[in-house]
């Protein structure tokens, strides 16, 4: 009975019904052999390059550098990707590899709508129909991006159940996979979910590191001492990290959502606050009680509000490969502003975590040191929201 | 011998079918779950399922969350459920069956949470989002209790896979007649014979039929084909309309709820028995 494949270390598996279980062994096989189809490669490549705009630029932040006044700053510009953020590069592989398998139907949840938009371009992009599930209360908090789904296309299903955010998304897109998975298939955004979910978006997203090993080597002659990302499920920080891993020099840091402070209970860290726990089909840290009851996760970013990780973070943390910190929603307010004042780039707010956290460790540091900040998405979708946070702290 | 194969054999002798009803403990309240339990097994159900509510219920529909909601929101808790469940061990002769998604479980420990199990008197568990891969460790400690692990079977599910449930599961095999999740729906699925088929081609085991089961149609439908009926969501929905959720906690009209129970599940009864069932 035991199963060897699917586990990073104890964490990982397959926690989900039996009905889904076919569907999950089909993608696996699927993706097995498309991974290294020279024509599926070859298509992912020229859609990433023609249609979303890659490579993305490493760009070396220099008033961030002089105002923090310690290690050199790069950020890997992902907010410049098409549609606004990294969430395509995974989007736009799962959807060629559903067409591939003769699927009819895309589903996919969102928490901030980053995903959902991604999914719903490329979805319309490859021809496919396509549903999105969103939290009542993201719907509430991202009006613009929900319209942006419908114009390209997607239904919106405005889920109420629970916290009305990405972890009932989440449920309600298993529940609807559930009863539909003959032809459709599941687009997860993050590197959680069952196996083989966490491995696909960690190799799709991995572009990302890719990148930045060849471009740091062109800037700096010599690999990063440190990889800063935020963590919310982890895609973006995964796809960062993963072709850095077997460099032990390289240090690799993910910042998760502190909320209103770690000691308040109102936050999203699961690593840094969380314990072992099943969620969404994989064994990983979770916020939960004593019953393993999940918990309601909080954050100002609607795409780090889960109150689970990927597996495979999990494993980093346990194996000390990589190191979880976290920043609070008024951090992350600050280092907001701050990005768009000194460097013109408003970052989304997920970002701003990974910008907040470099802001106390890169004057602890040497000139000679370089740091690489993951900016995964632009902050247009979070403007409104901001601006009113802004407003009330002034009060 | 565990009682759920002791009630099998003698309702196989007997030529007649299982009526399993499930029910959320804690919905509304458990003192409510307790005479629940009572009144079920007086009004003819041969084993019980007793749900344990989860945050996360992935493969439920609206029915069963919404209990999941109304029971976890009047504060049930695991240590609660299993000395519910030890009282009613001394009150009924019927297997229990504790249905419990797999997080409660991992995260009170496997080996503590059998162990809790067993001596309050359950006999089995059924948990919904642990396919046989994953089940291995849970399988070998419950039968070291002599508890069975009781695996489902769904319509999307492979002849390899459905020969591994069939020499895996205990007691029954859990058949889910939809690809879908819980709920109570107007017919079973036309594919539900062919569906079973598969099922019997490879075991010997008892095979009970879940999902859907919403009155005495589709309840004489299932136990045509099988050796038992699981009926949860079309329960629920009695408590459900007779419950008003409060800022603190539910009002339930106990005695109506018990009484339409009654009569809904020896209606169910009747039409599974056998001179009922073509």
């Amino acid at each position: 009975m035991a199963k060897d494949s699917g586990y990073f270390g104890e964490f990982g598996g397959q926690y989900v019904p039996e009905t889904l279980m076919p569907a999950l062994n089909e993608l696996e096989a699927a993706y097995e052999e498309y991974k290294n189809d020279s024509e599926f490669k070859e298509e992912f490549r020229y859609y990433l390059k023609q249609y979303v705009g890659r490579p993305t630029p490493l760009y070396y932040a220099e008033k961030l550098t002089k105002h923090l006044g310690g290690a050199k700053i790069y950020l890997k510009r992902e907010d410049l990707n098409h549609t606004g953020a990294h969430k395509i590069n995974n989007s736009l592989g799962q959807v060629l590899l559903a067409k591939k398998m003769g699927k009819k139907r895309i589903i996919a949840e969102t928490g901030a709508g980053q995903h959902g938009v991604a999914t719903a371009t490329a979805s319309a992009l490859l021809g496919l129909q396509c549903e999105i599930f969103m939290g009542a209360e993201d719907v509430r908090r991202q009006a613009l991006n929900v319209f942006r789904m419908e114009l390209l296309g997607a239904k919106v299903v405005k889920v109420e159940s629970g916290t009305k955010t990405l972890k009932d998304a989440t449920n309600e897109a298993l529940r609807n996979w559930v009863a539909t998975v003959e032809n459709t298939h599941y687009v997860i955004g993050s590197v959680v979910g069952p196996h083989p979910y966490p491995t696909i978006v960690r190799d799709f997203q991995s572009v990302i590191g890719e990148e930045t090993k060849e471009q740091i080597m062109q800037a700096e002659g010599r690999l990063p001492d440190f990889l800063i990302a935020c963590v919310g499920g982890g895609s973006n920080s995964m796809g960062l990290f993963y072709p850095f891993k077997d460099f032990e020099m390289v240090q690799m840091i993910g910042v998760e959502a502190a909320g209103s402070g770690i000691e308040t209970g109102k936050h999203a860290a699961s690593l840094t606050a969380g314990s072992k726990g099943v969620l969404h089909g994989a064994l990983s840290y979770v916020l939960q009680d004593q019953d393993g009851q999940i918990l309601p996760a909080h954050s100002v970013s609607a795409g780090l509000d889960y109150p689970g990780v990927g597996p495979e973070h999990s494993y980093f943390k346990e194996s000390g490969r990589a190191k979880y910190s976290a920043i609070t929603d008024s951090e992350a307010l600050d280092a907001f502003v701050l990005l768009s004042r000194l460097e013109g780039i408003i970052p989304a707010l997920e970002s701003a975590h990974a910008v907040a956290f470099v802001c106390k460790l890169a004057p602890q540091l040497d000139k000679d040191k370089v740091i690489v900040i993951c900016l995964s998405g632009r902050g247009d979708k979070d403007v409104t929201e901001v601006s009113e946070l802004l407003r009330s702290d002034a009060k | 011998m565990n009682r759920i194969d002791m009630t099998f054999n003698k309702l196989r002798g007997e030529n007649c079918k299982a009526l399993i009803p499930y029910l959320t403990c804690g919905d509304p309240s458990l003192e409510f779950t307790e005479q629940l339990v009572l009144n079920l097994v007086q009004s003819g159900a041969d084993i019980v399922e007793l749900g344990v509510p989860y945050s996360d219920p992935v493969a439920d529909g609206p029915t069963i969350q919404k209990a999941s909601v109304r029971a976890l929101s009047n504060g049930v808790t695991l240590e609660k459920i299993f000395s519910l469940a030890g009282r009613l061990r001394e009150k009924v002769h019927v297997p229990l069956i504790m249905m419990t998604y797999y997080n409660p479980v991992y995260v009170k420990g496997i080996e503590e949470f059998v162990k809790r199990a067993a001596s309050a008197g359950i006999d089995g568990l059924i948990v919904p989002d642990l396919p046989f891969e994953e089940a291995g460790l849970l399988k070998e400690i419950m039968d070291s209790y002599n508890m069975r692990l009781v695996l489902l079977a769904a319509p999307t599910t492979t002849p390899e896979r459905m020969e591994r449930i069939a020499g895996l599961s205990q007691g029954f095999i859990y058949c889910v007649s939809v690809t879908g999740v819980t709920g109570a729906r107007q017919e079973v699925s036309e594919r539900l014979d062919s569906f079973l088929d598969r099922i019997r081609a490879k075991t010997d085991l008892p095979l009970a039929v879940g999902f859907g089961i919403s009155g005495p149609d589709t309840a004489r439908q299932a136990a045509e084909l099988a050796d038992g009926v699981i009926i949860g969501s079309a329960l629920i929905d009695i408590i459900e309309k007779n419950t008003e959720q409060g800022i603190t906690e539910a009002k339930i009209n106990s005695s109506k709820v018990l009484e339409e129970v009654s009569s809904f599940i020896s209606n169910v009864k009747r039409a599974i028995t056998i001179e009922n069932v073509s």
